[in-house]
């Protein structure tokens, strides 16, 4: 009888996010329809052109960060008096959908950079850092990326193997970080160091490390499946020094403020799954209006409108879990199992979908002339950085079994 | 340094929309369907804006005739960096037959009530093509103008307008107050940032009813019926120049 009672509870702090936010999901503010307005002409006159092109090239699309940048995009949640748009998190995962629409690679530089850089030096940075690392990452003249995943451990980050000792006025940082977003072209990381590992996860720290260093070495750039205008590679690290007041947060809070700048970063990285599956329902639709078959447009056939509804269905239920996931956090309310369950839905959503998409053009999919065989392939990182989706499951069950707590 | 500019700017089908006429034939079909400020009117906007930051002009105003949601497109005007905004409030049968006639009327009642020194217009509406907006209201007003302006320059109480016209570039310099339309290569209309988007909500949008400006909006025109183009035909391929020759002969072109 209890356990009913504490799961009704549970049930009515989920729901009880406020009447506003409810409305919200389910017509979004006139000021949240501008600005997902402009990203979308954004993506669609700049970024859609040249996205083909881009991931053949492998090639970081500077101008477009810049003029983003320009729009406050790279910085949306930043606030204004450190040059950043200061909109909210809502407004952050709907322009991060709508570029990743347009271009996925430049989707999660973008998303690296507002969430995973400038996310932890805003919450966890002193007023000295904050002025020191924000406003030059948020014109899109710089990026930021962040280092947290190993070689030897990716899923596994209480198991730091990258050190950081204390010399004189300096911290020394050793050890080699893996698939990390953006270094290619970042002027900053936050680097997750071992700093007792005694400790074990309470024994890592953060460091805000500039790009180049002495000390900071590049790995070759991955030759990546997707995404690939964005690039990824090793960081190394050889008795790399930075002062001491580059420590973020305090010495032990590492682990802290890599969880919990992952909950947001799950919101953004969502929100690309969005727009990858969005992007493939497009095409995928557009096409079967076009494409005759058996004397009739290939709309006309259930097989086809199957797919298409399951694919829209697969992405709104997501789009919706990304909403009130970001909705949760400018509430300032627990957010983890939402974000878990968004970046979980969305990613599978964008792997679905765009799947889908292949099978609906044909032998027209599997070409480089329409952009779903590009869709499938940007598609299926997101099921397994920031967090795979295994990872996922057990943030969201953990919730979950606490929610039922015996 | 000109007090006030006006921007007209009209809401219409977006461009990239494949146009459907309607079952009647009495339009197009405009329901659910998207819509966006007319390009024109963007760079005519991107131009107005300008001015300002080059502290040529104090104030920009946004004008848009039509029902409540083209309250949207003055919203955009706003988040592009113009100051505030007016509603002219019509609707229904009115709206239908809106035209270049009404909307200069409009505009010019509105440009001597804000004692406007420049009204600053899209050459044409992607929509009806008219071509017709900026030099009836500079008609009306007896003021110059400038049209299928591709640069704008002002100097002092004169505007040095650079016109693009069939034969190449005319260049004409004309007294303030006055009336330019915006062509195609005139700028390139910024994307609103974020910062200004939000900057927007709290700008004003006043809205006013073309009675009170003593406009009449009746119309001169009747739309008798709304067709699709003719479907294209499929070409037909010669062998040679002189079978082409032939061909065009044949059917009366040459």
């Amino acid at each position: 009888m209890s356990a009913l009672i504490k799961a009704r509870k549970a049930v009515g702090l989920a729901v009880g996010c406020g009447a506003r936010s409810l409305t919200q999901l389910a017509e979004l503010p006139e000021l949240h329809q501008m600005m997902r307005q402009t990203c979308r002409d954004y993506a669609d006159r700049e970024l859609a052109p040249i996205a083909a092109q881009l991931d053949k090239s492998h090639t970081f699309p500077a101008k477009q960060v810049c003029e983003l940048g320009a729009m406050g995009v790279m910085a949306v949640e930043v606030p204004e008096s450190l040059g950043g748009a200061g909109m909210d998190y809502l407004a952050y995962s709907l322009a991060i959908e709508e570029l990743s629409r347009g271009c996925a690679s430049t989707g999660v530089i973008a998303s690296v950079n507002n969430s995973l850089y400038l996310g932890p030096v805003l919450k966890f940075g002193s007023e000295e850092q904050k002025q020191q690392w924000i406003p030059p990452f948020t014109t899109g003249e710089k990026v930021g990326c962040f280092a947290l995943s190993e070689p030897g451990n990716g899923s596994d980050a209480g198991a730091a193997s990258t050190v950081a000792r204390q010399d004189g006025g300096e911290w020394v940082l050793n050890g080699t970080k893996a698939w990390i977003t953006n270094c290619w072209d970042a002027s900053a990381s936050v680097v997750f160091a071992t700093t007792d590992k005694s400790l074990k996860h309470k024994g890592i720290s953060a460091f805000l490390v500039p790009m180049p260093h002495p000390g900071l070495s590049l790995g070759k750039k991955e030759d990546k499946l997707g995404i690939r205008a964005s690039s990824t590679a090793n960081i190394i690290l050889e008795d790399c020094r930075v002062p001491l007041g580059n420590l973020l947060g305090e010495r032990g809070m590492g682990f802290k403020i890599a969880m919990q700048t992952l909950d947001s970063g799950r919101i953004g990285i969502a929100s690309q799954a969005l727009g990858i599956a969005q992007a493939a329902l497009d095409c995928a639709a557009d096409y079967a209006h076009k494409r005759t078959a058996f004397g009739a447009p290939i709309a006309k056939m259930q097989a086809i409108q199957f797919k298409l509804a399951d694919m829209a269905v697969a992405l709104e239920s997501a789009r919706l879990l990304t909403w009130k996931a970001s909705m949760l956090r400018d509430a300032k309310k627990p957010f983890s199992k939402e974000a878990a369950m968004a970046k979980l839905a969305a990613s599978e959503a964008a792997t679905f979908c765009s799947h889908q998409a292949i099978q609906v053009l044909g032998g027209m999919g599997y070409v480089t002339d329409m952009p779903a065989e590009r869709h499938y392939r940007d598609a299926r990182i997101t099921e397994i950085y920031e967090g795979t989706s295994e990872i996922q499951r057990l943030v969201i069950a953990n919730q979950v079994l606490k929610e039922y707590q015996q | 340094m000109a007090a006030r500019v006006l921007v007209g700017v009209k809401r219409v089908i977006d461009y990239a929309v494949k146009i459907r006429v309607k079952p009647d034939n009495t339009g197009v079909v405009t329901d659910g369907v998207k819509h966006s400020m007319n390009p024109f009117c963007e760079i005519a906007v991107e131009e107005a804006v300008r001015l300002k930051e080059k502290k040529l002009v104090k104030e920009v105003v946004a004008v848009s005739c039509g029902p409540q949601q083209v309250q949207e497109t003055i919203r955009t005007a706003l988040a592009m960096g113009a100051d505030r905004g007016i509603h002219v409030e019509v609707s229904g049968k009115d709206y239908d037959t809106l035209g270049p006639l009404q909307v200069s009327k409009i505009l010019a009642a509105l440009a001597k009530k804000e004692e406007a020194s420049l009204v600053i217009l899209g050459k044409q509406a992607i929509d009806d093509d008219c071509n017709q907006t900026g030099q009836m209201t500079a008609a009306l007003l007896d003021w110059p103008q400038g049209t299928f302006a591709s640069e704008v320059t002002i100097d002092g109480d004169k505007i040095k307008v650079i016109r693009e016209i069939d034969g190449g570039l005319e260049t004409i310099k004309i007294n303030m107050p006055a009336v330019v339309t915006a062509d195609l290569r005139l700028n390139t209309p910024r994307y609103a940032t974020l910062p200004n988007i939000m900057k927007a909500k709290k700008k004003k949008i006043a809205s006013v009813k073309p009675g009170e400006l003593g406009v009449d909006l009746t119309s001169r025109l009747e739309v008798l019926r709304v067709e699709e183009p003719a479907q294209r035909q499929a070409g037909v391929k010669v062998e040679t120049v002189e079978d082409l020759v032939g061909k065009l002969k044949e059917a009366g072109r040459i």
